[in-house]
């Protein structure tokens, strides 16, 4: 090797990889995350030099609490957008189950605890499953798919609804499951420990799992995992079919958290869902991404909207941030990813 | 090919057995169903979306989507009416709601074509803003008095007919779709673009432009059909029409619209609005609630996608075993 | 070097049709351990359908393969790469998110006890193998940013980690810098020495000479010859790839050369040509000889609109002019007709009739409505003047033959009334009758006097029809000929950059 291949030519090469811009993406996403931070820390700054109140641990507490559930379906969400496609079918996936759980806990208000989340569990599992099968097999497009899901599973909910009760209250369940919401472990509340350890799982899947690097690569270069033999359909297949178990996991904790759950519980939910999601720097794309980055997402949309509150500015603005935070990420995205680009041609030109 | 044609054309043919099934089941389920009231109950209910439908099936023929339009006609239903509580003349107040039409569909379409943006990910975050915006210009309040010629615009008929003046609006609007897209260069143009993007760029088509106009289009008429379902309603509020996207989307995709673009007709489409008018009108003199309404509207969404896909993998298997059978 | 008695993959026979070309035609081909063979031959050789073969792409309709002495059969990319196949395409197949280890050991990352994926591990092997291959490079680089010469780089690195006893490089330093080869050289001397077998396809017949063992040529889709590379010289090999046949072909008539209709002066767009100047008159065929990727694409796409030129001066009937989009062009009379007829020259569910009106809707149309009558009336015409065989201009492209598609291109753009026709591989995939009425026709259009590039990869068809040809080599002028002083030799010799 040494022959041909002088010292100074590989030192030439080093250097020129050092001033380049080979590590620019990677730095992209972990600017992204940074980013996240820091426009946290920002808002958190100017809200608490105007109201002071909102810089209690009582508060954060709050902020967590009211993002805990809408985290762990971004984590879903996460996986589905990992490989190239959309689900947005999980607000009302949340919806149908909050409601079969709460009222089966008013039906049999004796049963343990647990069956009830397996019910709910299942239930998302199953749903989930329905839009797996829609989109991998039947080779219909997630948007068309799950968009008449979100409204086939809601649908479903208030035909069971109106063949049952069209609210179920706080006072027709077992204070067990209402527990699940309210106990602390630690002195922290349960809610926000089941989104941390979900959200750990998955990233951990993620990170260290033979599939969860193969979501990356599906969403990356569909053609090219074709090309290495990864099982396409079977994997989009199981991150709906994860989206829905733990949409079903979310309505679970939905129905102990609101106690009060009717027909239309989380409607409107995949929203503010994608835009944590988006806002968390996981590419629409797919193929790039991180549970942390969504999970920084929903909590950056969740403190805005506690700031809104406690600077009482109309709750009314808020759908219309969700929707220009969409559109600014897709915009802030394209702009990056056009930069690197011509950079990168511009580098190639050069030598 | 002329086994595709002769598809499309069986498309057309099971829309029609389909309206007239769907005509019978009505009319033997319910006694009110062939009534000239029922006939107005029904014509008048759709139009917003019929009328929605028409720029959504140019634009998925183009090759994109756009789902903001409900939210674009809740926007503008809630400054009508702001205006018109404010004191406003009516014509300026609907000159303004139109005109934030026309700006919406040109940021959707100032996304879509200058930063080269996906559609459906830039219309689902205009979905929530557009919305949000409706919320954000009214709270939680509605404006309801409006006055007697803008609403009997809305709910009266034209004349002694049973025939609502949204019904005319529709037909107009649909002869002129139909104009355009079946005959005119623009028309042409759009089916070039989707069918094969690169092809029609080589052929001096400007394909942004066209874009362009598609989205400003669509929320021209989003704004239009906002006008209509405020003056139907007697009611200006931020959440009105929420889910008509879905209808829309479904009754361009029902009505034979290929959801990659290329292919469809407006004849499909206005077939297809009037099953979908017939399935609403029918679920609902059986007295089934609208949220249990877009179940059904939901299914036939998927099955219109699914459906001609399953068909079409049938048809490969098919073949392909018959090759088998004669090679061998 | 010595070569043990047993290759390691061995292919007898090989064909392999598309539609109705013969791309191969029963070739034989033989890899040994510890050799770099090269692989040459014009374009349409049918080296790429060899590739994609051996990559488990495509399947071949006839022959056989053995490795090892035994028969295989490859029935999937991932079978050919568990056989030791390994393919490195000129542009590599990656994962642009991903990092190089990953892409390396992607499906097959390397784990722990507990299953889970050992990154420590995977790094520091990547970070061997890369550092074993004195490539500058870090495992958790990611590979969206890299430059083609390194993405490369981890595609052999793939191979290698992969145990791959052959390594096919198809044109690898098509996209590279001198510099790059040479890198690039030197792993592939690195393998050699591993006992690897490396196919190297490539059109720079010079690094075929440094790199290769052997070499073997390919034309028309048969094998023509295999030696030593110490047995043949530059001028023997230019004569095997080129001597294709002449006869069927049917040359340019007379014409009467008019005024300059067009004119490049120095036209300059970075990074993929440079100083291109010619000058056309009416009347007369213009060649653009090259190499694939020699950027005579590139020139066509400038002139008709579609990219934007750097530097330079275009000038039309003796005035200057800026072209910024088809339309531009085509309102000064230059009309292209694009090398991917299915792609970028039909729509393939349109009719004729509406695939020739395409780019002049606005003249069969009257406020904006076509007119149904005019249009049929125009593209009968047309369809009738270059005898389009069809059931009628009704009749949907793609129940065509490829000729006649062909044809339906040319008449779209012959309809906009040009005056400076660009004919990218005009008879690219249409068999050899339809091939002699399309030479027919371009001879034609001269003779009315229109001025027309003819960009081909088929030298006997340049040599042909053309009056002058201008040779490009990776993006510059490296011969400019007359029709009298061209020769097939000649050209292929500034073709290949080879100096005189």
């Amino acid at each position: 090797m040494k022959m041909t291949t002088t010292s100074h030519e590989v030192e030439s090469a080093k250097q020129r990889n050092h001033m380049g811009l080979a590590r620019l993406p990677g730095l992209v996403s972990r600017v992204r995350e940074l980013g996240l931070l820091a426009v946290l820390f920002f808002i958190i700054l100017v809200v608490s030099v105007q109201a002071p109140r909102f810089l209690s641990i009582d508060n954060f507490v709050q902020i967590l609490l009211s993002v805990a559930i809408i985290a762990i379906v971004a984590v879903g969400e996460t996986l589905v957008v990992l490989t190239r496609n959309v689900d947005l079918s999980v607000g009302s996936m949340v919806g149908i189950t909050a409601f079969v759980t709460a009222y089966f806990f008013q039906q049999i208000p004796n049963t343990n605890i647990l069956v009830g989340i397996l019910l709910g569990c299942v239930l998302g599992l199953a749903l989930g499953s329905i839009n797996g099968l829609i989109v991998s097999l039947g080779r219909v497009p997630a948007i068309v798919a799950t968009l008449g899901t979100l409204y086939v599973y809601r649908g479903l909910l208030f035909v069971i609804g109106s063949n049952t009760t069209t609210q179920v209250n706080a006072s027709d369940v077992p204070p067990g499951y209402l527990a699940l919401a309210t106990t602390q472990i630690l002195g922290i509340p349960a809610l926000i420990l089941i989104a941390a350890v979900i959200a750990i799982i998955a990233a951990y899947f993620l990170h260290a799992s033979k599939s969860g690097r193969q979501l990356y690569a599906v969403g990356s270069n569909p053609a090219a995992a074709d090309m290495i033999g990864i099982r396409r359909n079977r994997l989009v297949f199981a991150a709906f079919a994860a989206s829905g178990l733990l949409a079903g996991l979310a309505g679970v904790l939905w129905g102990a958290r609101f106690a009060t759950v009717g027909a239309t519980a989380a409607t409107g939910l995949e929203l503010q869902v994608i835009a944590a999601v988006v806002v968390g720097g996981v590419n629409i794309f797919g193929g790039s991404g991180t549970i942390l980055g969504a999970v920084l997402g929903a909590i950056v949309l969740g403190t805005l909207q506690n700031a809104l509150n406690i600077l009482n500015i109309s709750q009314f603005w808020l759908q219309a941030s969700y929707g220009a935070a969409i559109i600014g990420a897709v915009v802030l995205d394209a702009i990056i990813t056009r930069w690197v680009q011509r950079t990168i041609l511009a580098r190639r030109k050069k030598v | 090919m002329k086994r595709l044609r002769s598809l499309l054309i069986t498309w057309e043919a099971l829309l029609v057995v389909l309206l007239l099934i769907s005509i019978g089941v009505g009319a033997t389920r319910s006694p009110y169903f062939l009534s000239g009231f029922n006939f107005y109950a029904l014509t008048s209910n759709i139009m917003e979306i019929a009328i929605m439908a028409l720029p959504m099936t140019l634009i998925i023929i183009a090759g994109e989507i756009d789902l903001s339009v409900a939210s674009t006609l809740g926007l503008t239903s809630v400054v009508l009416g702001l205006l018109w509580s404010r004191g406003y003349p009516m014509w300026l107040a609907i000159g303004v709601a139109l005109l934030i039409g026309i700006v919406a569909g040109c940021l959707n379409g100032f996304l879509v074509t200058k930063l080269a943006l996906p559609s459906l990910v830039v219309t689902i975050g205009t979905l929530a803003l557009y919305r949000g915006l409706a919320y954000v210009v009214l709270g939680d309040q509605a404006v309801s008095s409006f006055p007697s010629a803008f609403t009997n615009f809305g709910f009266g008929t034209i004349g002694s007919s049973e025939i609502p003046w949204s019904g005319l609006i529709f037909a107009i609007l649909l002869i002129l779709f139909v104009v355009v897209l079946h005959f005119s260069r623009l028309g042409r143009q759009l089916y070039a673009i989707g069918n094969n993007k690169e092809a029609a760029r080589f052929s001096g088509i400007n394909v942004s432009r066209v874009k362009l106009l598609l989205f400003i289009l669509s929320g021209g008429i989003a704004a239009l059909a906002g006008v209509i379902f405020t003056a139907r309603f007697s009611s200006a509020r931020p959440d009105n029409a929420v889910g008509f996207e879905l209808v829309v989307v479904t009754v361009v995709l029902l009505g034979g619209v290929n959801i990659f673009g290329g292919r469809g007709s407006l004849l499909g489409v206005a077939l297809a609005i009037f099953i979908v008018a017939i399935l609403q009108n029918v679920l609902g003199l059986l007295n089934i609630s609208g949220d249990i309404q877009s179940l059904a509207i939901g299914l036939l969404l998927i099955l219109s996608v699914l459906g001609p896909n399953v068909a079409r993998r049938i048809q490969v298997v098919i073949t392909r075993r018959r090759l088998v059978a004669g090679s061998s | 070097m010595a070569k043990p008695a047993d290759p390691i993959i061995e292919l007898r026979g090989i064909a392999k049709q598309f539609g109705g070309v013969q791309a191969l035609r029963g070739v034989d081909i033989r890899l040994f351990p510890g050799e770099v063979q090269a692989l040459v031959g014009e374009n349409g050789a049918g080296k790429s359908t060899l590739v994609k073969i051996l990559a488990g792409i495509h399947k071949p309709d006839a022959g056989v393969m053995k490795m090892g002495g035994e028969l295989v059969e490859l029935r999937s990319p991932t079978q050919a790469q568990a056989l030791g196949i390994a393919v490195v395409y000129q542009e590599p197949m990656l994962f642009p998110d991903l990092n190089i280890a990953e892409n390396i050991f992607m499906g097959r990352h390397p784990r722990d006890r507990f299953g889970r994926v050992n990154w420590k591990r995977m790094y520091r092997e990547v970070d061997q193998l890369l550092e074993s291959l004195d490539v500058a490079l870090s495992s958790r680089t990611p590979v969206q940013g890299l430059s083609v010469a390194e993405q490369q780089m981890v595609e052999i690195a793939k191979a290698l980690s992969l145990q791959a006893r052959v390594l096919v490089l198809d044109e690898p330093t098509a996209a590279l810098s001198s510099h790059e080869v040479e890198e690039l050289f030197a792993i592939v001397k690195q393998l050699r020495e591993r006992g690897v077998a490396i196919l190297f396809v490539s059109h720079r017949l010079e690094e075929v000479f440094r790199i290769a063992d052997r070499v073997t040529v390919f034309r028309d889709g048969t094998h023509i010859i295999t030696a030593p590379i110490s047995e043949i010289n530059t001028e023997e090999m230019i004569k095997h790839m080129v001597g294709r046949e002449l006869s069927r072909l049917f040359p340019k008539g007379e014409a009467e050369i008019g005024e300059v209709a067009l004119e490049v002066r120095h036209l300059t767009r970075a990074g993929v040509f440079a100083d291109v100047n010619f000058q056309l008159r009416r009347g007369e065929i213009l060649g653009f000889a090259g190499l694939v990727g020699a950027g005579r694409t590139e020139v066509a796409r400038v002139l008709f609109g579609i990219d934007r030129a750097e530097g330079g001066e275009i000038w039309l009937k003796g005035k200057k002019v800026r072209i910024r989009s088809p339309q531009e062009a085509m309102d000064y009379g230059i009309a292209y007709v694009p090398e991917d007829r299915h792609l970028q020259g039909l729509v393939m569910n349109f009719s004729i009739a509406t695939n020739i009106t395409l780019p002049i809707l606005q003249k069969v149309s009257r406020l904006g409505l076509v007119d149904p009558r005019k249009e049929q009336k125009i593209a009968a015409e047309h369809s009738r003047q270059l005898s389009i065989r069809s059931t009628g201009v009704e009749q949907l492209v793609n129940a065509l033959s490829g000729g006649n598609q062909q044809k339906v291109v040319l008449s779209k753009w012959l309809a906009t009334n040009p005056s400076v026709l660009i004919l990218d591989e005009p008879t690219r995939g249409i068999d050899v009758g339809a091939k002699a009425e399309v030479h027919r026709i371009i001879s034609d259009l001269a003779a009315r006097g229109l001025a027309i590039i003819l960009i081909s990869s088929e030298l006997p068809e340049v040599l042909a029809m053309a009056d002058q040809v201008l040779v490009l080599h990776e993006g510059r002028v490296t011969g400019a000929f007359a029709r009298s002083e061209a020769t097939q030799e000649r050209v292929m010799f500034a073709a290949t950059g080879q100096d005189r």
